[in-house]
């Protein structure tokens, strides 16, 4: 699999060479030309399509009922409300439960953070491990790992469930956790071997000579050398969990469900008058988690994401 | 650091081994045992628990046989080659667009780019209420004062599937994007800069200059979209769940539906074969041309 690491790693250069050589293409005119105009004109009007969806909801979750009902969903609020806002935190119902969004909420918290903090755990030592303390049969696993990676879920999912039946954890937290970490396991453990990989050797062997070993090395050298790193994989695991839908639904049971699933549960509910403001409060609410990630972490969030695209 | 030559001492490297423990078993035992589990099963006839009673091919002529995944096949090709076609062609002219030393270029970047940290749930609820028939783009063209303005494709099964598409482009196109700028921004600028003494015009040096030597880019994106294309879900359950009918119905949906509501095993075990078979029907030619020659070299 030496391309896939190698591509990793070119994507994640590529900012900094950009900033080496400086931008691309000719330099752009002084005045206003034509091409320029075509060039902002086509970003500007794309950029508004973009935003437009996110605009659309903000403004529905601001009205009322019968404001929805009369004007158009494009028109920003005559009255503004936050009622719906509200409601869809702490009095929309699921089934028996009408204690809104806050339920899912706190439990994708209760996911989000074991899986977060295990998912890297482990990965980390594995990539350390296959990067610097090679053993026989090392590099087979690590490969069985990366192509199972392309394999779909669904073909997983059923043993899965078999597996933390037998242990007594289906349809726990705990046992969603397992799942987060093991189908986590891929994509981490290859970000963590290559740049672990990347750390000189000398380094590692003047270590080796005072006598550190293999927890040793990866304490006191390795982790505090890949901060960086180790927030690339945060940032990955952190909206990848937190968006999951899949995993939750099927391996919790309704009063555990995250986030996601109550959200859908909620919009999604044949019973009762449709509420769109509510829908579109709650909406945002679930979406507010990785979008805060996104737009505090910038560059380091595309940095997560071309790594976490080699995983397919 | 080679492994020990003669006899192998089991305690070498214990640490190591110790700690690639949950790697190897979930190698072992999730992927490869987990996955021969559901292919030998998909063999039987399982209906609410998995039971060793096989019955050949039986679950697959029945799964082939069946309206509702010869419509999610038919959805997953449709959504497959447009979803495929148009990520690559509005994420590399984005990318070219960005890449022209434009001012404010974060700024498009973020904008291009925030709808991918959304999840498929909250992708999928906010057009459907955008393409909602009676409050969205419909009714806001038609108040406009043209009355038989008809555009409702989530009600439509005809077109309900490029009405997920729309969702889907607009969630994913950004990552494209992103990597086909990190792509162009690997280009040597004396390949530019040799296009313009030649005279060749610009669309001319992106199509047979610098698509070419972005091969290697394209292949990755190719296989990104491919497979988040197979895994398509969520976004069917949040904006139509599978509806009108089964019009959007997707395979993925499918297997959960069999495994999870229908108490259908064999046939969801049938059906995810069928996944998988498709995704090693994309990733083996793939595979094979990129490490293909070089692997034992």
């Amino acid at each position: 699999m030496g391309n896939v690491t190698k591509t990793a790693a070119e994507i994640q250069l590529a900012p900094a060479r950009q900033e080496m050589t400086g931008p691309r293409g000719p330099k752009p005119g002084r005045t206003l030309s034509r091409r320029n105009i075509m060039i902002y004109g086509t970003l500007i009007v794309v950029s508004l399509y973009y935003l437009l969806p996110l605009y659309v909801m903000v403004v529905t979750s601001l009205k009322g009922m019968p404001e929805i009902r009369l004007g158009n969903i494009f028109s920003p609020p005559v009255e503004i409300t936050f009622q719906p806002w509200v409601k869809a935190w702490a009095e929309a119902c699921t089934g028996l439960n009408c204690d809104g969004l806050s339920r899912g909420f706190f439990n994708s918290v209760r996911i989000l953070i074991p899986s977060v903090v295990l998912s890297i755990a482990i990965a980390s030592v594995n990539g350390y491990a296959l990067a610097n303390w090679r053993f026989k049969g090392s590099e087979t696993f690590f490969t069985i790992l990366i192509v199972g990676a392309f394999i779909p879920y669904q073909v997983m999912i059923y043993p899965i469930v078999i597996m933390l039946r037998e242990v007594g954890l289906y349809g726990s937290l705990t046992g969603l956790v397992i799942v987060h970490t093991i189908f986590g396991m891929p994509i981490l453990t290859l970000l963590f071997r290559n740049y672990f990989a990347s750390v000189p050797q000398e380094l590692f062997k003047a270590a080796r000579v005072d006598g550190a070993g293999f927890w040793g090395i990866y304490f006191q050298i390795m982790v505090p050398m890949s901060l960086p790193i180790f927030v690339v994989a945060m940032i990955l695991q952190v909206t990848g969990i937190w968006n999951d839908f899949l995993f939750g639904v099927i391996y919790t049971k309704p009063d555990l469900y995250p986030m996601t699933v109550q959200l859908n549960n909620i919009v999604n509910s044949t019973q009762g008058v449709k509420e769109y403001n509510v829908n579109m409060a709650a909406t945002i609410l679930t979406g507010l988690v990785p979008l805060t990630i996104y737009f505090i972490s910038g560059k380091l969030f595309v940095r997560g994401i071309a790594a976490g695209a080699v995983k397919g | 650091m080679a492994a020990a030559t003669g006899p192998v001492r089991w305690h070498r490297n214990l640490s190591a081994k110790i700690a690639a423990i949950p790697m190897i078993t979930t190698a072992l035992v999730v992927f490869i045992g987990g996955t021969a589990w559901t292919v030998l099963y998909s063999f039987t006839s399982s209906k609410l628990l998995p039971r060793e009673k096989f019955v050949g091919l039986a679950q697959y002529e029945r799964l082939w046989s069946s309206s509702k995944w010869l419509i999610s096949i038919e959805n997953l090709a449709i959504y497959g080659v447009f979803s495929l076609v148009f990520s690559l062609l509005i994420g590399f002219m984005l990318a070219a667009l960005l890449d022209q030393k434009i001012r404010f270029e974060d700024t498009f970047r973020t904008i291009l780019l925030y709808p991918f940290a959304l999840s498929f749930i909250v992708t999928g609820l906010a057009w459907q209420w955008i393409l909602n028939p009676d409050f969205g783009i419909q009714h806001v063209v038609r108040s406009l004062g043209w009355e038989s303005f008809s555009f409702d494709p989530l009600y439509d099964p005809d077109i309900v599937i490029y009405g997920i598409l729309i969702a889907g482009l607009w969630q994913g196109t950004g990552l494209i994007m992103c990597l086909m700028l990190a792509g162009l921004r690997g280009i040597d600028e004396d390949i530019w800069k040799a296009a313009k003494i030649d005279g060749i015009p610009m669309w001319k040096t992106y199509i047979f200059i610098v698509i070419p030597m972005m091969r290697g880019i394209f292949i990755t994106a190719i296989v990104l979209i491919a497979s988040g294309i197979i895994k398509v879900y969520d976004l069917v359950v949040a904006q139509t769940g599978g509806g009108p009918g089964i019009a959007s119905e997707v395979p993925a949906k499918y297997v959960y539906d069999a495994m999870f509501l229908s108490q259908n095993l064999g046939q969801g075990f049938a059906a995810s074969t069928m996944m998988l078979l498709t995704v090693i029907i994309i990733v083996v030619p793939w595979a094979y041309l990129e490490f293909g020659g070089k692997r034992r070299g």
